[in-house]
């Protein structure tokens, strides 16, 4: 996978935007179906303002999308985003087994030295 | 060996690291003090790594580079922050130049290596404290765009995304 200049602003962004357990919570939610604002409210220990703000910074992030219906603001995941930022992470995670791994090999042969 | 476990913490952007190897505590030091050991697992086999200078105490420096398929080099530095042989130590690992001095626009990273031995099997414990969220994004970018990564984890990543999916 080849990553474009462009994309990393946008990373840039979402990374911010899910150091946070309350907006992490939201997107798991919102991956599923779509969720109004004020169901999302109630969920958690804060005011309808203050769950609507970490709204608007997924938003910003690219990693929701909102859309009005009647007097409900409705949010739903993007899930390409959100795939995007797990691949990253994956990455990272995968890099990090991988060494592991060689030092293992490399003690294992070491071992098969010995005896 | 046991299957590493990879803890990400998004908050604190760390990255722990926990295995147990089937070797003795002296060995798994080996692997870090060793700086031809060290050469051998660092790098992926898409990007060996080859360590230049290797002083692995406090206010010392160990500076190594990646070479790619195509001839590419990237070079690294640990400014070594202290050692408490043979339980632990930590470093931060910069991007570097050439000549092994730090790059300042790109962020560092502190690890810090933990060791325990319990009959004969030793217990690795390694945190990655990346600066922020931010920082933690920009290692991952830099190390897309070195390929630093190897291939067949990128195979794997992109499986378990379709698994997940």
């Amino acid at each position: 996978m080849v990553v474009g200049r462009s994309d990393e602003a946008d990373d840039d962004r979402r990374f911010r935007a899910v150091a946070d357990a309350t907006r992490r919570d939201i997107l798991r939610r919102t991956m599923t179906r779509e969720y109004s604002v004020s169901e999302l409210a109630r969920n958690y220990p804060m005011s309808f303002a203050a769950v609507q703000k970490h709204v608007a910074k997924l938003e910003r992030a690219g990693l929701v999308t909102k859309r009005r219906e009647g007097r409900e603001q409705l949010v739903r995941a993007d899930v390409h985003a959100v795939r995007r930022m797990r691949y990253l992470l994956d990455q990272l995670e995968a890099m990090w087994v991988d060494r592991i791994d060689r030092m293992g090999e490399i003690l294992a042969q070491e071992k098969g030295d010995e005896s | 060996m046991t299957t590493p476990i990879v803890e990400k913490d998004l908050d604190n952007a760390t990255l722990t690291v926990t295995t147990e190897f089937d070797a003795p505590l002296e060995h798994v030091w080996q692997l870090f003090a060793d700086p031809r050991k060290l050469e051998k697992w660092w790098g992926p086999p898409t990007y060996p790594a080859t360590v230049h200078q290797h002083e692995l105490r406090p206010g010392g420096k160990v500076v190594y580079s990646m070479t790619g398929p195509e001839g590419d080099t990237h070079y690294g530095l640990w400014n070594v922050i202290a050692v408490d042989e043979p339980g632990s130590f930590e470093v931060e690992d910069l991007f570097a130049d050439g000549n092994g001095n730090p790059n300042p626009e790109l962020p560092a990273t502190v690890m810090r290596y933990e060791f325990a031995e319990t009959g004969g099997r030793t217990q690795m414990r390694c945190v990655a404290r990346y600066a922020s969220p931010e920082a933690l994004q920009q290692v991952l970018e830099m190390g897309m765009e070195e390929g630093l990564v190897a291939a067949m984890s990128q195979i794997d990543g992109v499986l378990a995304e379709i698994a997940a999916a």
